[in-house]
């Protein structure tokens, strides 16, 4: 399971916000072709780290029972350039509510304090009937890797300032 | 303080603006969420959303879209609303203007009585009704 592009949760307040951040490094392959010469984070994958960040707080609402998928981008604006070295600080707010039928999220992207980008997405539940064939388990968004990567067990409660977790 | 109708009408246009990416001179009073404004199912939850926020009011589900009466035998026979279904969708849309759609109540061209005008009337009644 490589396609995590957040590295660990630093908020995270059910049902209303999370808030993930993100380490940029030279180790990752891609940058060596965006763009050669001259490594960037791809807005896209910033994009997707906001909507895992989001899909997670949306998941988590109904206790990832539910197959979450980004349903709409709605906006994506990007200010800054994001290069290795990096930490990005990728913050999800729910407008309104979280519901049944979906939800809406209002993105936030800083490094050190400077806004890089402002992203809204909308979620909805998809149904179990149009999970891909090749899935064996119930919820194909929420499989054990991708939560035991981001440690999403202990994400209630947590804030930001709090003691670092141990090894 | 109230808001007048025309104050509702430019905060319901930005808020169309902001949920179908559409300009500002495409939303007119009686462009059509779906048919005109481009709205797929997605949309009409994000437009919801954004109502209740710029609004500071509730939107239960099928209050401003009626989606609910779709699914019932009760209400829809052959693609068309029975005598039973029309009553209940007048009942739930008492701002919209059926008189077109009752000659042929189609469940197709229910989407086209989702207008710019039907969601400003909807909010007027909301913030008549909440106001003191």
């Amino acid at each position: 399971m490589r396609w995590i592009w957040i590295d660990k949760f630093v908020a995270f307040e059910s049902g209303r916000r999370a808030v993930a951040v993100k380490n940029v490094t030279l180790a990752e392959e891609h940058l060596h072709d965006h763009v050669p010469g001259y490594p960037v984070h791809p807005p896209t994958l910033m994009i997707e780290g906001m909507a895992q960040t989001g899909g997670v707080l949306v998941g988590e609402a109904f206790d990832f029972k539910e197959n979450v998928v980004l349903a709409k981008i709605t906006r994506a604006t990007f200010h800054r350039r994001v290069v290795p070295g990096d930490q990005i600080r990728l913050e999800a707010n729910v407008r309104g509510d979280i519901r049944p039928e979906g939800a809406s999220i209002e993105g936030r992207i800083t490094c050190n304090g400077r806004l890089v980008a402002e992203i809204e997405l909308m979620f909805a539940h998809l149904d179990p009937s149009r999970a891909p064939v090749e899935s064996s388990e119930d919820n194909f968004i929420f499989n054990e890797d991708f939560i035991r990567m981001l440690r999403m067990r202990h994400l209630d409660g947590l804030t930001e300032g709090a003691a670092p977790d141990d090894a | 303080m109230a808001l007048s109708r025309d104050e509702i009408t430019e905060k319901v246009r930005e808020g169309l603006v902001d949920a179908l990416g559409v300009d500002e001179d495409e939303v007119v009073p009686d462009a059509r969420i779906g048919g005109d404004l481009g709205a797929e199912s997605i949309d009409y939850l994000d437009i919801v959303f954004r109502l209740e926020k710029a609004f500071n009011i509730k939107i239960p589900r099928g209050d401003l879209f009626p989606d609910n009466i779709l699914t019932s035998d009760e209400y829809v026979q052959d693609g068309k609303l029975t005598p039973k279904g029309l009553d209940e969708l007048k009942a739930r849309m008492p701002h919209a203007d059926l008189t077109e759609f009752e000659k042929n109540p189609t469940v197709q061209d229910i989407a086209d009585l989702f207008t710019v005008d039907m969601i400003v009337g909807y909010v007027e009644t909301k913030l008549g009704g909440d106001g003191d």
